[in-house]
This record gives C-alpha cells, structure tokens and sequence, in this order.
C-alpha cells in the first residue's frame, strides 16, 4: 500500500534564513552514561541443578556484569505453549563475574516467566534488564557472618559467599530446604570456605527451635557478628529476637510482585517499621535488601 | 537534520515524546539520557498523604497490564523540597501532574504550584470527583468544565486536561475541557478493567478493579484521540498503549501533537529514547523536514457522511 501525502514544507536552507529556528533533533547529557540496560545476551548454559531448581549462565555486557550480591536483574522471558508473559519477572543475582563478562541465575519453575527460562538452550538470546536495586552491605571489618536462607533464598545469598572470602569474612550458611536433594548453593558456598549446616523438612530439622538453638550455639562461639538472610518468614523472626537480645545488625532479601523494577510504579510496596512508625517502601528500589530490624515478615 | 520539536499547549517542547504520569520518576534516570526527553510529566501529586491501594497493585494480562497503584503521594511540601529541586538540573520542561477531590481542591493545589520550576499543569480529572459520588470529573462534560474553569483562574501556567477513556461523551467532555479554558488535552487514562484468579476465584487486584493499559489499549485510545483532534482547536496528547516508533506515528497522524509514553518503559526502559530516534529515521525515509508536518496528516478524503454514519449511529 502507498500513500501519496503533500508535505510541502519548506526547504531546510528556507528555515534557516528564517532566522536559524531548526533546534537539534535532541539534547544529550555529555557525562551521562547507563547504569541500568536491557540488553540481548547470549545463554552460555542453562542446565538442571535438581528436580526443581535450573541454572543459567549468560554472557552480557560490562554494565550488567557489574552487578553486586543481593542485586537483581528483570528478565523478558520467552513465551511458550500460548502463555504471554508481559512483564520481565524479577531474578536474584546468583554469580557475576565482570572479567569473563557473565552472569549466573537459579531458579525454580513457577509459572509463565519461569517456564519460557526453561526452554532456552545454549546460543538462544534473553533480554536482561539490570543490574537492579540495593544489595548487601558487606563491612570488610566483620569476621564472621551468618547466612541463613529457605528455597530460592539460597540463590539470593550465593553470591555472599564469594564476596565475603574476598574479604576475609568467614561465613557460617545455614540452609533450609523440605529435602536434602532440594537444597542448592551447597557446594558453591563450600567451595568459597563457608561451613554449611543444611536442615530440612523431612529431617525435622528445619524447625525455627533448632534454627534457634543453632544460631545461638554461633553466637555464644562468636561466630555471628551479623545476619544475611532470605527466603523465610519464620527465620526472619528468630534473627530479629536473637538480633535484638544479642545487639546483631542484619540484612534481609526481601520479595514482592514487581512491575517496572525501577522504582516507578509503586507496585511492589512492603510495610516497614522504621523507628515505630510504619512506612511504605518499594522492594525494587528502595531495596531488596533491607535492614532486617525494620522488616515486617 | 529533522526538527523534532512541536508545540503543546503554550510550550515548546525539543521532540514530542514525553512520560505517562505514574511511569516516570527519578530511577529511570539510569537507564536513559533525562535530557533527551521532550518533557517530564511527574507522578500525580495530591495535597493529602496518600498511602496507595491495598496490594496486589498490578496483574498482567495478554498485551497490557492492569493497575490499581491509588495514587500514592507523599504530599506538596516533600514534592517542593525534593522532587522540584531534582529535575531543575535538567533541560525538559517539567510538567505537574495533579488531582483532588473537589473542583476547590484542585484550584488550590494548582495555585500553590503555580511556580517558575513549573512548565505546566496536567490536570488528572480521571479521579473519583467526591462531591458527584465518586463519579471521575472527566465523566461527564458539565463536572469537566467546572473543574477545569476553576483551575484555569487558579493559575497562568499552561494547564493539560487529562482525560478518562471511560466516558462514552468523550468529544462533549474535550470541547467542554477547551471551553474552560485548558490549553491542551491529554487523552486518555487507563481503560477500566478486572481480572479473576482462577485458583483463587478472588479478584487479581487488591482494589477488585484498576486501569488497563498496554499494547492492548492502542486501537481504542487512538480512535479516541481522532474523535478529539477534530472535535477541539487545542494540541491533543496522546496517551495510550505507545511502545514503539510507529504507534507514536499513528497517533501524530490521528492528530496528537506528541505523546505520552507508560506501560511501554516497564518493559523497555529505554523505550521514549527509543522513539525519539525512531521518530526522527521515520521523518528522514519519508523525506519531511518536521515531525510537526505528521500532525494529523491521516488522509480519509473518500469517506463522506453516509459512509460513516453507522460509526455513531442515529438514534
């Protein structure tokens, strides 16, 4: 189809007698560069961890290799068996590494996104968006430091692992799962010198009372000068008792449903208790890392 | 080069390609050149703190997504000591977009806003109107008019009427937006829509109701915007399901002045800096000097009367 259309308009050279009034197309910032993209990025692998957990390594650009523990990227995930996916879903960082220009996540099918992940293959292309958010804070002076994460939290702590090692922090996990087979992260944390203590539910070892009596054992051995947590309510609870008796600070990964990720839409709003008043944060931009005393499980 | 830039409304803006309200804050400086933008349209500020809508905020349907967000606001005085002063370090105009619940309220929020960082004033009059039952004043052309004629004495600045896609006197509501005075028309807002969960059988949205908006809203929102630029002399703003070059094209050609870009940024956050380039590589193949001369440039020279009497038909 071709429209024929007159758009007689002047000459560009007619304008410009007119007194020069042609402005440039657009303005541009000269010391403003991206900090956030949405980039193309090629699946380097994207295997099966366990029955419910799967592993995906990307080659990305300098900007979304950057990013830090407890950072998060949105993903535009493919569309498979007529579902269609809208919004990028929210992924915890699991590993980046800036040299080799990758970075790594875990995840669990769960739904629409999740199950668009899971048919990339390696050589497919997924569009990244990040890296997003405020994660962990990590004081090179502390010694020791506690982990403590359920399901898809472990993920969200991995890369505390490595950071912390750099550091010299050591770093006491312990993990929670409903099944030895499903926890993850395990040998990447052993692998980075943390000792691991893994509970579970078909152990009955998960309970928040063992949690309890074994972060208490940490404390009393001076192996916890700070809590890093994620992916459970009922631990959170207890880190915040022990935190307030023992005088502990600590930092707590926190979920919400989330639209933009960018801290525009207000959609992933949290309550928070800062100094007795009840406040509302957005988990994407104002965290998703929180101070773990001001978190409302 | 292609001179991008058009007039709205008593402003001149560098292109046409601007935020929705409630999809632009300071984060998505991150990701694009803020100085690209053709103007910057805030979250809509309320006197009164607003702490939003009960959660879930947000549900995804197939091209588009529906929101029910409730408008949280921090209040005036936090908007003047920390939003005004952030965007004066950069070059777009910085348009203000308010809402209240009386014609009174709203007069007096403009006045207080009526200030030299402040280009201009985008009404949202897509909001419950308490003194009409709740019914949004953009529902109807007599509440439009009245809100809009108080606002117009409250300030000079120019002053954007955003209207509501969920009146069925869309062209009434436009003229009697223009005849109160507004210098502009943004249209529209989000078209009111529901989702059910299955699993659950609850509504997906806290609030059981919320605005769609997205690709999905396109087709409708830009009819909308044809019935308004022909019915009113002011520059319309379209608003409406725009993700990509040439959906902004097809509202310029329906006979918006510039647009507004929403839904689109959650997917791409680069997404207006996306369109401004592709806006002006659009004007470029079709060898047009101005992005001003596409300004509804659509050509429907066959139709006559008849042909489109079954579009509104007589009762």
């Amino acid at each position: 189809m071709s429209v024929q259309t007159d758009f007689s308009s002047p000459a560009m050279s007619d304008l410009t007698e007119l007194g020069g009034i042609v402005p440039s197309v657009s303005p541009q910032s000269e010391s403003w560069s991206a900090s956030v993209v949405a980039e193309p990025v090629e699946v380097l692998t994207n295997d099966e961890v366990n029955k419910e957990y799967r592993h995906l390594v990307v080659r990305c650009g300098e900007v979304s290799a950057s990013a830090a523990p407890g950072q998060f990227f949105q993903l535009l995930c493919p569309q498979t068996g007529g579902e269609q996916p809208f919004l990028r879903r929210p992924m915890s960082l699991y590993g980046a590494d800036p040299e080799r220009r990758q970075v790594e996540f875990l995840y669990k099918i769960a739904g629409a996104g999740t199950r668009g992940l899971a048919v990339l293959r390696a050589g497919d292309q997924l569009d990244i968006m990040g890296p997003l958010g405020v994660g962990f804070k990590l004081d090179p002076a502390l010694r020791h430091i506690v982990a403590v994460g359920r399901g898809a939290g472990l993920a969200t702590l991995a890369p505390l692992a490595k950071a912390a090692k750099a550091n010299g922090t050591s770093v006491t996990a312990i993990f929670s799962a409903r099944r030895p087979e499903l926890l993850v992260s395990v040998d990447l944390f052993q692998r980075q010198g943390a000792d691991v203590i893994a509970v579970t539910d078909s152990e009955s070892t998960s309970g928040p009372a063992n949690i309890e009596r074994i972060l208490r054992g940490l404390i009393a051995d001076g192996r916890c000068e700070a809590f890093f947590t994620c992916g459970s309510s009922r631990l959170l609870r207890v880190q915040q008792r022990l935190a307030r008796e023992f005088d502990i600070s600590g930092q707590v990964a926190m979920e919400q449903q989330m639209a933009c990720g960018l801290g525009l839409c207000f959609c992933c709003v949290r309550d928070f208790n800062v100094g007795g008043e009840i406040v509302h944060r957005r988990v994407c931009w104002d965290g998703p890392v929180f101070d773990m005393m001001e978190a409302l499980p | 080069m292609i001179d991008l830039s058009v007039r709205v409304g008593g402003l001149t803006l560098a292109n046409p390609v601007m935020p929705a309200s409630g999809t632009f804050a300071e984060g998505l400086d991150k990701a694009i050149d803020f100085n690209r933008l053709g103007a910057f349209v805030t979250k809509t500020i309320t006197r009164e703190l607003r702490a939003g809508n009960p959660l879930p905020r947000v549900v995804e349907r197939p091209g588009g997504l529906i929101n029910s967000i409730g408008i949280p606001s921090k209040g005036v005085p936090y908007f003047l000591e920390h939003t005004l002063p952030y965007y004066a370090s950069y070059q777009p105009p910085l348009v203000v977009s308010i809402s209240a619940p009386t014609a009174e309220d709203f007069a007096h929020l403009a006045a207080e806003l009526t200030r030299p960082e402040i280009s201009a004033i985008e009404a949202n009059i897509s909001c419950p109107n308490i003194e009409e039952d709740g019914k949004a004043f953009a529902m109807r052309a007599a509440s439009t008019e009245a809100v809009v004629r108080q606002l117009r004495a409250a300030t000079p600045l120019p002053l954007w009427v955003k209207l509501t896609p969920n009146t069925g006197d869309l062209p009434e509501v436009a003229n009697a937006a223009e005849a109160a005075g507004a210098d502009a028309l943004v249209v529209a807002n989000t078209i009111l829509a529901m989702a059910i969960d299955l699993q659950t059988f609850k509504p997906c949205l806290g609030n059981v109701m919320g605005g769609l908006s997205g690709p999905a809203v396109k087709p409708i929102v830009l009819r909308q915007v044809y019935q308004c630029a022909r019915t009113v002399g002011i520059p319309v703003i379209g608003c409406g399901g725009i993700s990509t070059t040439e959906d902004a094209v097809e509202y310029l050609l329906a006979g918006a002045t510039a647009v507004q870009v929403g839904t689109a940024t959650f997917v791409q956050p680069a997404a207006m800096t996306t369109i401004i380039d592709g806006l002006a590589k659009f004007c470029e193949r079709r060898e047009l000097d101005r992005i001003s001369d596409l300004i509804g440039a659509v050509i429907n020279e066959e139709a006559d009367e008849p042909e489109l009497a079954w579009v509104a038909p007589r009762s």
